[in-house]
């Protein structure tokens, strides 16, 4: 697993050794590293897990370089390999500079998916941050200083709450055992004193990157500012980091203990209320990008949902609809940055009719669309259905809220189709628009396939997730009650 | 006759000012020359430094001075940043026509003043340390004789330097008043049983520690820092931010940890006064300056206040937090304004652009700006939350809180930094010239400071191990 992360730093090397100017040298370099880490989750996923890795880093604090490989660590590396292998391919042309940051991030971003060690995730975490901030200050578009800004400073605020969470847990569990460690399996499944502030202070931190909904007014700028491959590693794996840092490391402090009924209460009422949110100012969206990133806020609403249920289905559906979101979302990123190298434009006023011209784009764009509003037998549905049918189980009343979500998501996305690709073609420069090309399909066709395997047949999914989630839940089931 | 043990305890001291007594008189013409020479003394110190310190414990001149990891380690840390600037030195100064010779042998001579005070555990031998170090950076301060700015800086700093000395001084007389002896450790003892509510301890404790404060630049002491650093030749501000405030640090921390640790509860609250309005004053006054000297100033201010948190908490992670800091520091801090020290001017818009003329330039510069904000992969996290740590572990649970929140104000302004180097320039500037001394210093203090960052360990254990 080690390979893992130093891959892409030997993809670094590469692109510094490249000769400055030649930037299709340097793309090939940057998509042979890319390509060539995806295929070790995928060989993994093929054969068998590795083992886990425990190596002495600052040994003075009790912080070790600990990678562990289960179910829910497979699938996000399988999904930050293919979604940075597909973002890269779909930026030819840019200095080496812009390959060199996307594969730092790729570094960290497995490191944070794979680490067994609080400190190790914290530090990937954050080190996901500097790359981003030049992607989106350099390469944005006409907001870019602000938007970036803006990314750099909530996030920074949320890792100092995090760190504060991280501490608060080692102290306890050193005072308390005697063994000062950061590995997170002790931290996190121990029943210490301060839980309920550690967890309080977690889910502030993660809660910035998810983001859940007071926290959200980032995301936006950020991801209309971005280039596409920005928007797209934003989306499918930054966010994802929120998400699944919370199921690490915030959901295995819930318990029996009083403070976590009304604290997931409390955040439950929030993910409806960010799903309901997201939904309606995608309603009212008239660029592309921005409509992508609000119904970003809406589905992380029901990824947050099924965490803080407590009820193993749903956390079940969460993990596989943050897979879905990742699939779906990029794919939409990837289809607007498509018409957006068309048509220097993303205002939803300047298509319209579209379907003639790209017949085949808009095909896929459909697809696309439906995957994310949750047609059955397409990946959204899966995952939200599962959440959904385990929140139900627990609590009624959002979920029956939270309803409301899919029927705003099946408008806001119909209404994004329309207004691009159907009707009459009103303006002469959409009317010779070209279709699809190779290198866009080649960047379509995997995430197509994977969403529509997801929808036909989840079980092989659920399979790997279920043993992931079970870790957690029986834990967190036994070892919180007094 | 001095017994040659004597004379060993304070062999960096010697070899400086013999190095330093050579440079002054032998006025070599070749700027490479002297620069050579001030290496070849600074390769001897290093030797001596690691020959003292297989001898911890050996305390030479009846007491005055001991050998002990502590002050090894951070004589460490004033050396490199003394490399440092002779590295880089020679560039600025022939720019500006001014002696090498000189220059180097007054940071020399300000080198081996900082190694008695970071040794010298008796009143006199550190006093006599501190000034020789104040009088070689007033001079160095002022070191462009033709530039008004220059002029200006030393005398400031030398007015309010020789303020801060007489309260210094007043507070050391008033100490070997009440104790009768000028020797920390006998002071220590006889200060043991004394209340520390007792006015005249007060009234030492007061004056020592402004003039300590005012030393480390430390809030409201800190006037005269902007004004110094951003006056002075750039090398030398580079050498007065790191090395002059690790030195006062060194003897700050000796003092609290030895003669005044009994009268803690009397000096705590000064402390926490002085830190948090260091954090306050310098983390907001850097928000809005246009020259990157007076932000660099400021937020060294601000660091300051950071190090001194760590001795509120007073535990072992606190004193760790702090000495690891003062290292770390002295390597981002000396990075940042040498990285400078190659610019024309030193205004933001000079970075406009920097990214896509010098990359590595920009590269090395976002290095020491993410670490003087904490942000992890880099140096600065470790130190800081060693600190954060400590506070946590003594249950001061607001300053640890305040002083997290700052990390985000501090991240607003070194990115303004980082902004400028994205934006794209309307006037074409210049390349900066990077001359070979440059290079070195800025790339190896570039490369400790990510390195230290993704594995603190070797930093962390030898810190561990100053303090045993």
């Amino acid at each position: 697993m080690v390979t893992l992360l130093l891959l892409p730093l030997v993809g670094v090397l590469l692109q510094i050794v490249v000769p400055r100017r030649n930037s299709t040298l340097a793309w090939y370099a940057a998509l042979a590293t890319s390509f060539c880490t995806l295929l070790l989750p995928l060989s993994w996923a093929a054969s068998t897990l590795p083992g886990d890795i425990n190596l002495p880093w600052i040994p003075a604090v009790g912080a070790s370089f600990a990678l562990q490989m289960d179910g829910a660590a497979l699938l996000f590396s399988i999904l930050t390999g293919l979604v940075f292998f597909l973002a890269i391919l779909a930026s030819p042309g840019k200095p080496a500079t812009f390959y060199a940051l996307h594969l730092v991030m790729l570094a960290a971003a497995y490191g944070f998916f794979l680490a067994g060690d609080a400190l190790l995730l914290f530090l990937c975490f954050e080190a996901v941050l500097i790359p981003m901030y030049f992607l989106i200050g350099v390469w944005g578009s006409q907001n870019r200083q602000q938007a970036a800004f803006r990314f750099v400073l909530y996030t920074v605020l949320g890792s100092v709450a995090l760190l504060l969470g991280i501490l608060t847990l080692y102290l306890a569990h050193g005072s308390a055992t005697g063994n000062f460690t950061f590995a997170l399996a002790p931290l996190t499944q121990t029943a210490l004193p301060w839980r309920g502030f550690a967890f309080t202070a977690i889910v502030l931190g993660f809660a910035v990157k998810v983001p859940m909904l007071p926290l959200h007014s980032w995301l936006p700028l950020a991801h209309t500012e971005a280039p596409t491959s920005g928007s797209v590693i934003l989306a499918a794996i930054l966010l994802k980091m929120g998400t699944y840092g919370l199921f690490r490391m915030a959901v295995p402090l819930l318990g029996g203990e009083a403070w976590s009924a009304s604290a997931t209460n409390v955040l439950l009422w929030l993910s409806a209320a960010a799903i309901l949110y997201g939904g309606f100012a995608a309603l009212g969206q008239t660029d592309a990008k921005r409509l992508v990133a609000y119904s970003s806020i809406s589905h992380l609403g029901f990824c947050t949902l099924g965490l803080f249920s407590q009820n193993s289905a749903a956390l079940s559906g969460s993990l596989l609809q943050q897979i879905n979101h990742g699939i779906s979302t990029s794919l939409l990123f990837f289809l607007v940055g498509f018409l957006y190298e068309r048509r220097g434009t993303r205002d939803l006023a300047q298509f319209g009719g579209l379907a003639k011209p790209m017949p085949r784009l808009s095909l896929v764009f459909g697809i696309a669309m439906l995957g994310s509003a949750g047609l059955p037998l397409l990946n959204g549905f899966v995952g939200e259905f599962t959440i959904l049918r385990g929140v139900f189980a627990v609590h009624p009343a959002v979920a029956s809220f939270s309803l409301l979500g899919i029927i705003l998501a099946a408008a806001y996305l119909l209404v994004l189709f329309q207004k691009t690709m159907l009707g009459p073609v009103t303006l002469e420069a959409n009317r010779t628009l070209p279709d699809l090309r190779l290198r866009e399909w080649l960047i379509v066709l995997p995430l197509l396939g994977w969403s529509i395997w997801i929808g036909i047949s989840p079980g092989g999914h659920f399979r790997l997730l279920d043993a992931s989630v079970a870790a957690v839940v029986k834990p967190m089931l036994a070892g919180g009650r007094p | 006759m001095i017994p040659i043990n004597d004379l060993f305890t304070i062999l960096p001291a010697l070899v400086l000012s013999i190095f330093a007594c050579a440079l002054l008189l032998m006025r070599l013409e070749e700027a490479g020359l002297n620069v050579g020479f001030a290496l070849a003394g600074e390769a001897l110190t290093a030797l001596a430094l690691w020959r003292q310190s297989s001898y911890a414990g050996l305390a030479g001149f009846l007491g005055s001075v001991i050998l002990d990891p502590f002050g090894i380690f951070l004589n460490a840390a004033c050396w490199l940043a003394a490399v440092f600037t002779i590295l880089v030195c020679a560039h600025s100064l022939a720019h500006e026509n001014e002696q090498t010779g000189d220059f180097l042998g007054l940071v020399l001579l300000a080198q081996a003043g900082m190694t008695l005070v970071v040794s010298g555990v008796e009143i006199v031998t550190v006093f006599v340390g501190l000034e020789t170090a104040a009088l070689s950076f007033y001079i160095l301060t002022g070191f462009y004789r033709a530039r008004p700015e220059s002029n200006e800086a030393a005398l400031k700093y030398f007015l309010l330097g020789a303020l801060s000395t007489g309260l210094l001084l007043y507070g050391f007389s008033l100490l070997y008043g009440l104790t009768g002896s000028t020797r920390f450790a006998a002071i220590a003892a006889r200060l043991e049983g004394r209340d520390p509510q007792d006015p005249v301890l007060l009234l030492a404790l007061v004056t020592l520690l402004a003039g300590l404060f005012f030393k480390v630049a430390a809030a409201p002491f800190h006037m005269w820092a902007p004004d110094a650093y951003q006056g002075a030749p750039t090398p030398v501000s580079a050498f007065l931010a790191t090395a002059s405030k690790v030195a006062s640090f060194a003897l700050l921390l000796r003092l609290c940890a030895g003669p005044l640790a009994a009268s803690r509860s009397a000096w705590e609250p000064l402390v926490v006064a002085a830190a948090l309005l260091s954090l306050t004053i310098g983390n907001f006054a850097a928000l809005t300056q246009q020259s990157v000297k007076r932000l660099l100033a400021y937020s060294s201010v601000a660091h300051g206040g950071y190090i001194l948190l760590g001795l509120v908490a007073g535990n072992r992670t606190g004193f760790e937090g702090m000495i690891l800091y003062l290292l770390i520091y002295s390597i981002m801090t000396a990075g940042a304004f040498l990285l400078l020290a190659s610019f024309e001017k030193d205004d933001l818009g000079q970075f406009r652009g920097l990214l896509y003329r010098q990359p590595w330039v920009a590269v090395a510069m976002l290095v020491f700006l993410v670490s003087l904000a904490g942000l992890p992969p880099t140096a600065g996290f470790f130190p800081k939350y060693q600190i954060f740590l400590s506070l946590i572990q003594t249950r001061h649970y607001v300053y640890a809180l305040i002083g997290a929140l700052y990390v985000a104000v501090s991240l607003y302004y070194y990115f303004r930094i980082a902004r400028e180097m994205i934006l794209e320039p309307e006037t074409p500037l210049a390349d900066v010239p990077s001359p070979m001394g440059w290079r070195a210093a800025v790339g190896v203090a570039s490369i400790l400071t990510l390195a230290l960052g993704i594995n603190p360990q070797p930093a962390l254990d030898w810190a561990r191990g100053a303090l045993r």
